[in-house]
């Protein structure tokens, strides 16, 4: 048992389900061991449900689920390993902090229970999350932002194998939003540890995700690595608006007169509106499949400063009766373009066609 | 105090007495059975919550008469106290106790489990995801956070066993330093005729009523203020 010869241990394996009157939620992934997975899905999809049965705060649930190839659940065999030895971090969407206590108290909770493990550095955390001018502070006059960055903290301290965040950005607004955001972003580069983020907001999932598992009416629809994962053409109708492409490339220049950042990919390069950026970063940027217009020729005198010449891969319907998806291959690259299927027909788009990609937005990670 | 006889005194010593050690009793019952309350999801749920409600609306003589038998030489406790070589309850500070301790019980466990079911889920929730098993739960979340309706639960649990009157009366009696409460000694007063001391006394008890509602309102937002 303790020397596995298989060197990729399975993360966490779950096969779910929860019935509640009507509402019936069923759970089928295999997540990966390491990177952020987001749950996402519109909202009433059963993301939240998924999280608690995972974390075992939902004891109606049956089936099995286990992490680590360790069992935290299987019904038939009457398996139930409560919350507390589960070592999860789980970050509610309220996060339930401690009222009594200030928030080194709060802080302290899991860390002390954990036998305060060596290989935390709980000061370097505390400045990680811009809590030190906190610490002394009742969790009765903190804002939102503050309560959401002492719930984080509070679990990463408490040694987890496994981090779950339940839309920590929710009750968030403009700067507090975007600063908890940036803090995460930081995180998953240096979290050893598998994360589940849930999300009904695509630009947080393109910002954090590796891997995604789509969730609609209580089912997983889809899972899979978060690039291959929009770019299908098979999503379903309510999550017709998460498709499009998310890149990840390397900044190759920066021009600070006109605030642009060449970002280059597999497949081409992009200029990114920017103010700052440093040559050789690794940046993310989303590309919706509603901002990609085609054009059968390379467009002279446009505005437009992303083109990108593809290849059609498939066409597929999308929303509305009168729209299509178009996936399209950028030189080793996936795009998505929604366009109607009147120009589908008058540009005359098949499989194996030439086109030019038309990017006339481009959202960015951090 | 003048117009206070030693045998008076002596029933105020027996009555702080009796209210402390109940009191004590009552957290000790109270807490786990609120918590358990506040908690569940059993069926068993209501029949408790009616049993531990009962002598809400009971009359205290009913309670005590129905003590008085089973803690009796016939009754079941008492026959099975005796055959395990213990004194009979009746008629003793002991029985007194449990009396006490079964008719304040919802005046107690009420406060106690509104206070827990306040909390909520959020805290306990997170706390189980911190490695905090229930005990620890109980402990290091809920009685901290529930600490205001502990305060009212004992100031209540306190104030009513020294009020008590009926219960007192039917298993206990009116032995002096054994049973011998402050409320039957403002009835033998008044029994004798003499109103002077009967007055005495029930105008100490109802200062001390007065005090304990008033220090329990002044407490409550300072408690819940500083957690």
């Amino acid at each position: 048992m303790a020397e596995a010869p298989n060197p990729e241990p399975p993360g966490l394996v779950a096969a779910l389900t929860r019935r509640r009157g009507a509402l019936s939620i069923t759970f089928e992934a295999a997540l990966p061991a390491s990177g952020v997975t987001a749950l996402f899905g519109p909202s009433g999809a059963g993301k939240t449900s998924c999280l608690r049965m995972i974390a075992g705060l939902d004891r109606g649930s049956a089936g099995t689920l286990s992490f680590g190839g360790e069992p935290w659940q299987d019904s038939r065999r009457r398996i139930f390993t409560p919350p507390h030895r589960r070592r999860v971090g789980y970050i509610a969407q309220t996060p339930g902090l401690f009222d009594h206590l200030d928030v080194a108290g709060n802080l302290n909770f899991g860390w002390r229970r954990a036998g305060r493990p060596a290989h935390l550095d709980r000061e370097e955390l505390i400045d990680q999350f811009g809590l030190r001018p906190l610490l002394a502070r009742r969790v009765g006059a903190l804002s939102g932002g503050e309560r959401q960055r002492v719930a984080i903290s509070r679990a990463l301290l408490s040694d987890p194998a496994l981090l779950l965040l339940d839309e920590p950005l929710s009750a968030l607004d403009g700067a507090a939003r975007e600063d908890l955001l940036g803090r995460l972003e930081a995180l998953h580069a240096r979290l050893a540890i598998p994360m589940i983020y849930v999300s009904h907001a695509i630009d947080e999932v393109a910002r954090l995700a590796d891997f995604i598992v789509l969730l609609d009416a209580g089912r997983v629809v889809t899972q899979g690595p978060l690039h291959a994962t929009f770019t299908r053409l098979d999503l379903p109708s309510a999550l017709i608006e998460a498709a499009g492409a998310v890149l990840e490339g390397v900044v190759t220049a920066h021009d600070p007169t006109d605030h642009l950042t060449e970002l280059t990919f597999d497949g081409g390069a992009l200029l990114l509106p920017r103010d700052r950026a440093t040559v050789g970063d690794r940046l993310r940027c989303r590309i919706a499949a509603r901002d990609v217009v085609l054009t059968a020729e390379r467009q002279a005198g446009s505005s437009v400063l992303n083109q990108l010449a593809c290849r059609v891969i498939a066409v597929g319907d999308a929303d509305h009766p009168s729209q299509c998806l178009v996936q399209l291959d950028a030189g080793g690259t996936v795009l998505l373009a929604r366009i109607t299927r009147r120009s589908l027909r008058i540009l005359d788009l098949c499989p194996g066609r030439d086109v030019w990609a038309q990017v006339k937005a481009v959202a960015l990670g951090a | 105090m003048a117009g206070l006889s030693s045998e008076d005194v002596e029933a105020f010593g027996l009555t702080l007495r009796l209210a402390a050690t109940v009191t004590l009793l009552l957290l000790v019952i109270g807490a786990p059975l609120a918590w358990w309350l506040a908690r569940t999801r059993s069926g068993l749920k209501p029949l408790i919550a009616a049993v531990v409600a009962l002598p809400l609306v009971l009359p205290p003589t009913v309670l005590g008469f129905y003590l008085l038998l089973l803690l009796g030489p016939h009754g079941a406790v008492g026959q099975l106290m005796s055959r395990l070589g213990l004194s009979l309850l009746p008629f003793t500070f002991g029985g007194l106790v449990v009396g006490s301790v079964l008719y304040s019980l919802p005046f107690v466990v009420q406060p106690l489990q509104n206070a827990f079911e306040a909390i909520g889920e959020g805290p306990l929730e997170a706390a189980a995801c911190l490695r905090a098993g229930p005990i620890d739960c109980f402990w290091s979340i809920a009685i901290p956070v529930a600490l205001p309706g502990v305060v009212t639960a004992a100031v209540l649990g306190f104030a009513h066993t020294v009020g008590e009157f009926g219960v007192v009366l039917m298993i206990g009696g009116n032995i002096p330093g054994q049973t011998r409460v402050l409320s039957m000694r403002i009835y033998d007063h008044v029994e004798a005729g003499e109103y002077a001391q009967a007055h005495i006394l029930s105008i100490c008890l109802l200062a001390f009523s007065f005090v304990a509602l008033l220090a329990m309102t002044l407490l409550r937002p300072r408690l819940r203020a500083n957690g």
